[in-house]
């Protein structure tokens, strides 16, 4: 049996909204269970590449060093990269502080802001905590991305038809009712 | 003290007959006043000729030599075109910013000197050069600049740095300007004799639909660049249905690299004038306007005193010559600092009193112009041209030049050569001789009609200067081989930048993002799918810019592309899949590592 091809997929800083519009494919998510084997997905849990991939999806931008540390290792594991969504693309509602800096929004967020209790007058150290990069940015500002699917989310459409073009080695296109908002 | 500026800047409105289209006048002449348009001032202004206040703020903030902040009783640009950068800009401007003990546009503590810099003042024939108030100061050295401060400092009185005047005209009193004319080559229509008056009288021969037919036959071309049919343009206008119609002369030569305007406007003057009055009588306008672009100030006492003296003598004024019924007068509308403005359209909204934004076409000028008038915008050099037309004849016009072009065009050449200066040759010279005139050597690039038309390598040296081939408004600089041409792209990128009015998105974020690119290719990091992107990019802003400067602002770029071809390999390599390298992650985390006071672990 011909190996199938294999996708991996990952939420950076997003809402998991991208994810969802993929489980809106609804049932050919079947369908697309025959073509594709999935990788390192939440949709399957896999925290790591088990092998290389033909094709990365990436949701949500960078806003701190682990979403680089990640957003690399999808560069280096997979063969094309796909940036899908607003928060992908531009940085989106997160991108929002990036005319703040970087100080104030942390103080802002634990020390000043009403309501914190917050005695020892300290921002959150744990080295659990991923250090947040000075501004948020697109994936294309951090590696070489290849196709960028836009949309908040990206309609389920328009995600399957990239998807099928691709894995049938076709120039994906958005259909213009795909893309249209209004 | 408040009492005091609104009562003075209630006179100045006065004067200009609180009238809201000549608020260019008005905030020009309270920034002379005070050092600026306070918000006070901006007011009263506002108040005296009943408009909004953010609408004089729209205008002030506009112009880059209208300020709200107080800026000092002398102001030194420094112009910082390509052209000076080669000659020494950054040493001038390093050694006047030390011995002033402040950075470029900074004003010293006791108010007293700013210093800031200036896009292409006309004077690249004689760089680097600098504007201080309105006095021109060339062939700037380290040196210079040091000694040009401590006298400053010592009088505040920029007429007295000119202590040596240059030739021609700028002896006249009324310019004494050390500026050079530079005259390399004098033609049959700019520089041979030329009698006031004479030009006129042929014309009043004429019928004035004959007048136009004249202009037909000689296939004069706008000199501006552009090169439309000026016949056709007149023609357009005079049919116009209108009470009134409007002459206005372009005199707001910025394109860099440009500077035969300066020159024409200070030998030409009388054949300038005569050359708005004929085409004042051709068109049907009573009202001609020279829009003088603000570095050219210091002509301006010169250029009033000859429409003085041509309306004693009855060039000018009612009744011209005994012409029953035929009415020409002439204002200088003064710029105040931007490019845009030499654009016809966004020129028209300068006079009007507004910014200088462009206007959609149609309905082009000639239809409906200034103040809703038909108006016809010409270059300095072709209305000179319309007077030598009517003196010469047609016929002898158009028997020089080129079969489509005819005529001569006035060229600034300036950059790497060693004749720097103004050439009238005829159209249809070649680059190839146009450098050997100019005594250049080791040519590696030019740009013909500077940055917003093209850029050209060896490959192109046989191009013919005129419309079918090379078109220029007039600037031709010079580079050697030795210079990276994409950093003289991206040198002109920054300047349309600055220029840009903003007003669409293409231009004004595309510009930006087609700046990083060439700036990430220039650094290194550049990869061959780039140089793609960066013509795409360009096409796109071309495509879809609303005004002439964004629809040639990328074309340095292209240029550049074009004459590397395949040899931009050089400049562009594939990367190892992984961070891209004009990411840097400790520049990223750093401002956080600092917070929290623990480092990055993938640092």
């Amino acid at each position: 049996m011909q190996a199938k091809t294999r996708i991996a997929t990952v939420s950076l800083s997003g809402c998991f909204g991208c994810h969802m519009s993929l489980l809106d494919i609804d049932d050919r998510i079947l369908k697309l269970a025959e073509l594709v084997e999935f990788d390192r997905s939440p949709i399957n849990d896999f925290k790591d590449f088990q092998s290389r991939c033909a094709v990365g999806i990436v949701e949500g931008g960078c806003c701190n060093e682990d979403n680089v540390e990640v957003l690399e290792s999808f560069r280096k594991n997979c063969d094309v990269l796909i940036s899908v969504g607003e928060c992908a693309i531009t940085g989106g509602i997160n991108s929002m502080r990036n005319n703040i800096p970087l100080k104030e929004c942390l103080d802002e967020a634990y020390l000043k802001s009403p309501g914190v209790y917050n005695p020892l007058n300290k921002i959150p150290n744990d080295p659990e905590i991923p250090l947040l990069l000075n501004r948020v940015y697109p994936c294309h500002e951090v590696v070489k991305i290849d196709y960028f699917i836009p949309g908040c989310p990206p309609q389920a459409d328009a995600l399957w038809d990239v998807l099928v073009a691709l894995l049938s080695g076709k120039a994906p296109v958005i259909a213009y009712k795909n893309h249209k908002y209004d | 003290m408040k009492q005091g500026t609104a009562h003075i800047t209630a006179n100045i409105c006065n004067k200009f007959g609180n009238d809201r289209t000549r608020l260019m006048d008005i905030a020009i002449a309270v920034q002379e006043r005070f050092g600026c348009v306070s918000h006070e001032a901006m007011e009263e202004i506002a108040r005296a000729v009943g408009t909004q206040r953010v609408e004089v703020e729209s205008l002030v903030t506009f112009y880059s030599f209208l300020s709200v902040k107080p800026q000092g009783k002398v102001v030194i640009r420094l112009c910082s075109d390509i052209v000076d950068w080669m000659k020494g800009y950054s040493e001038v401007a390093e050694a006047m910013a030390r011995e002033l003990g402040i950075t470029m546009g900074e004003t010293t503590p006791d108010g007293a000197i700013t210093l800031t810099d200036t896009p292409c003042i006309g004077m690249s024939d004689q760089a680097p050069a600098a504007l201080v108030n309105s006095v021109v100061v060339t062939h700037l050295t380290p040196e210079r600049g040091r000694q040009l401060v401590r006298d400053l400092r010592r009088h505040l009185d920029p007429q007295q740095l000119v202590t040596m005047v240059g030739n021609g005209n700028n002896e006249h009193p009324l310019v004494r300007s050390m500026v050079r004319n530079n005259i390399r080559m004098r033609g049959p229509v700019h520089f041979a004799p030329f009698e006031p008056g004479k030009a006129l009288l042929k014309a009043f021969e004429l019928a004035p639909s004959d007048v136009i037919s004249e202009i037909k036959e000689s296939k004069l071309r706008g000199r501006g660049g552009a090169g439309f049919p000026t016949a056709l343009k007149w023609e357009l206008a005079a049919n116009t249905p209108g009470e009134k119609r409007y002459v206005i002369c372009n005199a707001d030569e910025g394109e860099p690299g440009t500077f035969k305007d300066r020159v024409l406007l200070t030998e030409c003057a009388e054949q300038l004038l005569e050359g708005m009055t004929i085409a004042g009588y051709a068109v049907g306008s009573d009202t001609g306007i020279i829009y003088l672009r603000a570095e050219y100030r210091y002509l301006m006492p010169y250029l009033q005193s000859k429409i003085e003296g041509r309306l004693k003598q009855g060039f000018l004024g009612r009744g011209i010559l005994g012409k029953k019924g035929f009415n020409f007068d002439i204002r200088i509308q003064l710029g105040a600092g931007a490019y845009i403005c030499g654009e016809e359209t966004a020129l028209i909204s300068s006079c009007e009193g507004l910014r200088g934004d462009p206007k959609n076409r149609p309905p082009f000028p000639p239809q409906e112009g200034y103040l809703k008038r038909p108006t016809i915008v010409n270059n300095v050099e072709t209305l000179c041209c319309v007077s030598r037309i009517l003196l010469e004849g047609a016929k002898w016009f158009a028997s020089i030049g080129s079969a489509n072009t005819t005529g001569t065009k006035v060229l600034s050449i300036s950059g790497d050569c060693r004749k720097p200066g103004v050439y009238e040759v005829p159209f249809g010279i070649t680059t190839r001789e146009l450098i050997e005139l100019s005594e250049a050597e080791n040519v590696g690039s030019l740009l013909i009609g500077g940055p917003c038309r093209q850029m050209i390598g060896q490959v192109r040296l046989d191009g013919q200067i005129c419309y079918d081939d090379l078109a220029t408004g007039g600037a031709i600089i010079i580079f050697n081989g030795a210079r990276n041409k994409l950093e003289i792209a991206e040198h002109y990128l920054d300047f349309f930048i600055d220029e840009s009015c903003g007003h669409c998105t293409p231009c004004r974020v595309g510009l930006t993002l087609l700046k990083n690119l060439v700036h990430k290719v220039i650094s290194g990091t550049g990869e061959p799918a780039d140089l793609d992107r960066m013509r795409d990019l360009s096409n796109f802003i071309i495509n879809m810019s609303r005004c002439g400067l964004g629809q040639a602002a990328p074309n340095p770029v292209l240029g550049a592309l074009e004459i590397f071809g395949d040899a931009s390999g050089g400049f562009v390599a594939e990367r190892k899949p992984g961070l891209l390298p004009e990411f840097d992650l400790s520049k990223a985390v750093i401002d956080a590592e600092l917070r929290v006071g623990r480092q990055s672990k993938y640092v």
